[in-house]
């Protein structure tokens, strides 16, 4: 019982880590938080059910969601909506992802569906067998995919130029303009990352949850929950934040209060503001 | 400065005051015989009141409040449960005002020590305990089922139950809370306020002490919400948590947006387009919820200072004033 709550932990957390770390890279490259995170996942979800449904094998839906997402949640966004407020306050930015997002899962719920679905199980049913330990497929392989693509993003951001930009961003915005960097279009990859990364996490979440317009909302805030408790201007606190919240959340739910699991998340994460403001692993920032 | 524009746009203020008040008037002169349209319009009162909070927290403090909901809630629960146990509606709607101002207090001063985006996210945390809460508790809440039965008050002697003059009460409130709210403004507090947002490290060095001016700004805000919560219960006389959903806040947001966020009318022309216009053009909720989402992203991109300053123009073509100024 105990193993199989840590599995589960860790695999939901897995998944809240993988949009924590959009979140956290959107923040660190354009100072955008992101209210509509939850709903990105929303709508990579819904197109994948959508070519599911129409008979696209599995391989191919997640390729063409990846595609779709990479374009409308990134670019177009980025383009659009970003763009022209990134000047702005703060506040304003916050207040148009907050609109994007009521947009989002609104469109959804009018134009395609407002009735719960279930999302096809990708991974089987059968669960895998250790001895006496019965492990569910999906819970492990969610581990796995979540685990080698933030490997795979780490590697991107250590190891390749575009990655090092990134990282220079992140760190001071004008002295990467003074060294040739082009802002802009590492702030659009970034947001195309964000939404490759919220594709993965949707197509790991949806057969777990059922897929309903307005289920981003959840979601979207254990990111931030997340990523706030991990360190929000680090990419392995928003790692270590989403495996937190995903065990915490898991624990709380089995032996305390099913009701109330998101106030234990909250409590901890005040707990972290009041004792340590910039997250378990962040840094202050300027 | 202040004063001297003050004085330049008296005649604008003659003539929104004008307006005010006799939109108040002329509304149950037109709609009296027709229960809904009262409803609507005491509702839209009521909305405004809190859209006015949030516009003092986020308009000219710069603060994101995604709790306003909750605020709202506990100042309904407040009333609710006081005047179903017999308690005077006048005392209830204080206490729920205090309450929701304590709870403000209680919630910015961990999040306002650090960037404010923590604040979106622990109002946002708290919108979802207050729901979970009133959900759950159904021993005192009722949970799903509600508090039915909610009494309207009276008024030294005067029976408000009926909808006209439930309508006067909540007008008399929004019209109290205007003044209250320019008196604000046009004080110490609200000039600090203002300065906070425009710059806050500027405000600081000029001796605008942030914490304690931020903290003001949120917790009068909140209180503002649970007045028309506190309203909101006995115009229902039905409620429950169903009535403070977490995405209610963000509504509000885009109200306020809509209407123009900094600006004093903001909050009335605001709460007064988005409840309105559903009521004249068909199609669901939903739809609704796209079609304003879409219009607070245009407005936020191309006006930023939303529909209010678009009657500006108006204003300062007639008065022949300067062009408008598009804040940030």
């Amino acid at each position: 019982m105990f193993i199989q709550l840590v599995v589960s932990g860790v695999a939901i957390g897995a998944i809240y880590a993988l949009v924590a770390i959009g979140f956290t890279l959107l923040w660190q490259a354009s100072r955008t938080v992101n209210f509509a995170q939850g709903d990105f996942i929303t709508v990579s979800a819904v197109l994948m059910f959508i070519l599911v449904c129409l008979g696209v094998p599995f391989v191919w839906a997640l390729i063409a969601t990846v595609a779709m997402a990479s374009l409308l949640l990134g670019y177009v966004v980025k383009r659009g909506v970003i763009q022209p407020l990134i000047n702005r306050s703060q506040t304003t930015l916050i207040v148009a992802t907050i609109a994007l997002s009521f947009l989002a899962s609104n469109s959804i719920g009018t134009f395609w569906s407002a009735q719960c679905k279930a999302f096809p199980r990708i991974f089987g049913m059968l669960p895998y067998k250790f001895g006496s330990i019965v492990l569910s497929r999906q819970h492990v392989w969610t581990i796995v995919i979540a685990i080698a693509l933030i490997l795979a993003l780490n590697l991107f951001i250590q190891r390749t130029k575009p990655g090092k930009a990134m990282q220079a961003v992140a760190q001071n915005r004008d002295a990467a303009r003074v060294l040739g960097i082009n802002i802009d279009r590492v702030t659009t990859m970034v947001f195309v990352m964000n939404a490759v990364l919220v594709a993965f996490a949707a197509m790991l979440i949806a057969p777990v949850y059922m897929l309903r317009y307005d289920m981003g909302a959840a979601l979207g805030l254990k990111a931030f929950y997340s990523a706030t408790i991990g360190g929000f201007n680090q990419v392995r606190g928003a790692l270590l934040g989403g495996f937190l919240v995903g065990i915490i959340e898991t624990f709380s739910s089995a032996y305390l209060s099913t009701e109330y699991r998101e106030v234990f998340v909250l409590a901890v994460l005040i707990a972290v503001i009041l004792i340590r403001k910039e997250g378990l692993l962040g840094t202050e920032e300027r | 400065m202040a004063k001297r524009t003050n004085r330049k746009l008296t005649i604008g203020r003659f003539v929104r005051w004008a307006i005010f008040l006799g939109v108040i008037l002329c509304v149950p002169l037109i709609f009296g015989g027709n229960r809904y349209h009262m409803y609507v319009a005491t509702l839209i009162g009521v909305y405004i009141i809190t859209i006015m909070g949030l516009n003092l927290t986020l308009g000219y403090t710069g603060q994101i409040s995604l709790g306003h909901a909750a605020f709202m809630g506990l100042g309904a629960y407040t009333v609710a449960l006081m005047t179903l146990n017999g308690y005077s509606f006048w005392l209830a709607l204080p206490l729920g005002a205090l309450i929701s101002f304590v709870a403000g207090l209680i919630l910015g001063l961990p999040s306002l020590r650090v960037k404010h985006h923590y604040l979106a996210l622990v109002t946002l945390g708290f919108g979802t305990v207050v729901y979970l809460l009133l959900s759950n508790e159904y021993e005192i809440t009722g949970g799903f089922s509600g508090l039915p039965g909610i009494p309207r008050p009276h008024f030294f002697g005067i029976d408000l139950s009926s909808d006209i003059a439930f309508y006067f009460l909540v007008a008399g409130f929004l019209v109290l809370l205007t003044v209250v709210g320019l008196w604000i403004l046009n004080s110490r507090w609200g000039r600090a306020f203002q300065a906070i947002r425009e710059n806050d490290m500027r405000a600081e060095m000029v001796g605008v002490s942030l914490l304690a001016y931020k903290l003001l700004a949120f917790a009068i805000g909140a209180a503002y919400a649970g007045i028309a919560g506190g309203l909101l219960a006995p115009l229902m006389k039905f409620i429950d948590p169903t009535s403070f959903p977490v995405h209610e806040s963000f509504w509000f947001l885009i109200m306020l947006v809509i209407g123009g966020s900094g600006r004093f009318e903001g909050a009335f022309i605001g709460a007064i387009v988005v409840m309105l216009l559903p009521e004249f053009l068909r199609g669901t909720q939903q739809l609704f919820f796209v079609i304003f989402a879409a219009i607070t992203l245009l407005l936020l991109i191309f006006w930023p200072t939303g529909l209010a300053g678009l009657s500006d123009v108006f204003f300062r073509r007639v008065l022949q004033r300067t062009p408008p100024r598009l804040t940030k």
